[in-house]
C-alpha cells in the first residue's frame, strides 16, 4: 500500500497560502500557489521568492577527519574547505556515475550536508556505513527554506543583519527573530539567495516574517524546476544519474585540482580517463526553434535523421520566453549552434545546441 | 444553441450540424499557465475519443480528446500566436475548433452545465 505523503513543518502555511499540493518524492508539497508558475518564476528573477525545501535531507557529520573520510565517497576537495564555506559535490559509484548530488558545508566542529529528498533513504545509510568513526545524524526537527532572487538579501537581512555580509557559498549560524538558524548563501535558481535551516517550531513564524517583505512571494516546485532549468542546473534523476559521469554532465568544475590528480573516490578510473580523453557524449543546452516545449525523453536526431542523444530536462522558460531543454548529445554534434532535430510526438522539430545557462547567473561574488 | 460538456473537460456549443469546441475554465485552471497548443487542420476527420490536439502548460503536455465524431472546419488561429488566451477566456474567445458533426445523436452522451458542475464538484 502506498504511504500517505509526509508533511513538512510548513504544510499548514502552504494550505493557508492556497498552495496546490502534490506528492513529490513522498512529500506533500506545493507545486504552485495562486500566482501560478509563470508569475512565481518571474517574481523570483525580479524580486524574491520563498521556497519550502524541507523535504531535502539535512545531515550532520561529527567526528575526527570527517572531511577526509567523506572524500572517499565524493570527488570534491573537502579537507581544504574552510570553516564557514559550502561546496557542491556528488556521490559517485564504482562505474563513475552519479548516485546523488549534495551540498557539504564546513560548520566548524562538524560538516552540514544536504541531500535530495528522494535519495535520503539511500545516502544516509550509505554515509553511516562508509564513514567509520563518524556520527551520521539525520535531522528531523528542522525546516529548510530557500529565499531566492535579487531582493533576497534585503528580505533576509531585515531580520538577520549578518546575512548581508555573507558571500556566495558561505554559511553561518545566526539568530532570526530569536531562533538559531543556519544560513547558507546558495540556491537552485541561478539567483542570489539563501537556504535557511530553521527549528521546526519556529519555521512558519520565520517564513511568514520573510513573506511579510513587500518583495517576497511564495513559490512552489513548478517554478523551482523552471528556474533551475534556465540556470542550467542539473536535476538528479534526470540530468545526472547512476550512468552519467560528472565529466559528461559538465560538472568538471566541481572536481578540484588535487582530486583530479590523486583520485581516491569511487569511479575515479572512468572519470580520470574522461578528463584526459574527453567524454563520448555531453550534456548541452538545447533551444527549440519553434514554440513547442521538448520534455525529458524526447529523442535528438542529427539533420540526417540519425539518433544522437536524448533530452533529460525540458519545458518552457518564462524568462527566456520560449522553450528550453538540456540533454546528452554525442560530442561531435555538441558544439554550440549545431542544428539538430527533436522528435516531438513523432514529428521532427528544428533546434539548436546552445551554451548553458540560458540566463545569466546572478550570484553574490 | 445548446452547450454540452464532456468528462475530458471540453465544452461543445451546437448550432444545427456544426459546433464550437473548447476547454472549460476548470480545465484551464487545472492546466495552469498554457504556453503552446498544437492543433489539427481544416478538413481533418476524427472520431469521439481521438486525440485532436495537444495543450502544453509550463508543467506538462495534455491531449485534447474529441467529444464526438466530426470534421474540423476551422482551428482558432488566435491560439497559435497567443496560447495564454486559453487561460484568460477558454469558454469564449479562446474556443479551439469549429467542427461539423457526423452523428448529432452522440451529444446525448454528454453532460449539461448542471451535470458538469456536479461532475467537477
Amino acid at each position: 500500500m502506498k504511504q500517505a505523503p509526509k508533511r513538512t513543518p510548513l504544510y499548514d502555511l502552504h494550505c493557508a497560502l492556497g498552495g496546490k499540493m502534490v506528492d513529490f518524492a513522498g512529500w506533500d508539497m506545493p507545486v504552485q500557489y495562486p500566482m501560478g508558475i509563470m508569475g512565481e518564476h518571474t517574481h523570483c528573477r525580479t524580486k524574491a521568492a520563498l521556497f519550502d525545501v524541507s523535504h531535502m535531507g539535512q545531515v550532520l557529520l561529527h567526528g575526527p577527519d570527517a572531511a577526509l573520510k567523506l572524500e572517499a565517497l565524493v570527488p570534491a576537495a573537502l579537507t581544504q574547505l574552510p570553516e564557514g564555506k559550502a561546496r557542491y559535490t556528488f556521490f559517485t559509484n564504482d562505474e563513475g556515475g552519479i548516485m546523488d548530488d549534495l551540498i557539504v558545508a564546513n560548520a566548524g566542529d562538524h560538516l552540514f550536508v544536504v541531500v535530495n529528498a528522494s535519495m535520503r533513504a539511500q545516502d544516509i545509510p550509505y554515509m553511516a556505513a562508509s564513514l567509520k568513526g563518524i556520527d551520521v545524524t539525520e535531522i528531523f526537527d528542522r525546516a529548510l527554506v530557500a529565499v531566492q532572487g535579487p531582493s533576497a538579501e534585503a528580505v533576509v537581512s531585515a531580520h538577520c543583519p549578518q546575512a548581508a555580509e555573507m558571500g556566495f557559498m558561505e554559511t553561518l549560524e545566526a539568530l532570526i527573530d530569536g531562533s538559531l538558524c543556519r544560513l547558507s548563501r546558495l540556491g537552485y535558481t541561478g539567483e542570489d539567495g539563501y537556504e535557511i535551516s530553521i527549528p521546526e517550531t519556529d519555521a512558519e513564524r520565520i517564513a511568514r516574517l520573510m513573506l511579510g517583505h513587500p518583495d517576497c512571494e511564495p513559490a512552489g516546485l513548478g517554478a523551482r524546476d523552471s528556474l533551475r532549468l534556465e540556470a542550467g542546473l542539473c536535476l538528479y534523476g534526470n540530468d545526472i544519474t547512476p550512468t552519467t559521469s560528472p565529466i559528461e554532465a559538465g560538472l568538471t568544475w566541481a572536481i578540484q585540482k588535487r582530486r583530479r590528480t590523486e583520485g581516491g573516490f569511487p569511479g575515479a578510473a572512468r572519470i580520470m580517463t574522461e578528463l584526459a580523453d574527453g567524454p563520448a557524449r555531453k550534456l548541452v543546452g538545447i533551444k527549440p526553434q519553434g514554440r513547442a516545449p521538448a520534455r525529458a525523453g524526447v529523442e535528438v536526431h542529427d539533420m540526417a535523421g540519425n539518433t544522437i542523444g536524448k533530452i533529460t530536462s525540458g519545458g518552457f522558460g518564462p524568462t527566456v520566453a520560449g522553450p528550453v531543454a538540456m540533454g546528452y548529445i554525442s560530442v561531435k554534434h555538441a558544439a554550440v549552434r549545431t542544428k539538430i532535430q527533436l522528435i516531438i510526438r513523432g514529428k521532427p522539430q528544428l533546434a539548436e545546441v546552445c551554451a548553458l545557462p540560458f540566463v545569466t547567473q546572478n550570484y553574490k561574488r | 444553441m445548446t452547450t454540452y460538456y464532456s468528462e475530458d473537460h471540453e465544452w461543445i456549443t451546437v448550432e444545427g450540424d456544426t459546433a464550437t469546441v473548447g476547454i472549460t475554465v476548470h480545465a484551464a485552471e487545472q492546466l495552469g499557465d498554457i504556453v503552446f497548443i498544437e492543433l489539427k487542420e481544416e478538413g481533418d476527420e476524427f472520431e469521439s475519443g481521438d486525440e485532436i490536439g495537444v495543450i502544453e502548460s509550463v508543467k506538462a503536455a495534455s491531449e485534447i480528446y474529441a467529444p464526438v465524431d466530426g470534421e474540423i472546419i476551422e482551428a482558432n488561429e488566435l491560439l497559435e500566436s497567443n496560447p495564454a488566451a486559453l487561460n484568460d477566456n477558454p469558454e469564449a474567445d479562446a474556443w479551439i475548433y469549429k467542427i461539423k458533426l457526423t452523428d448529432p445523436a452522440q451529444l446525448e452522451g454528454l453532460m449539461n452545465l448542471a451535470g458538469y458542475k456536479t461532475f467537477i464538484a
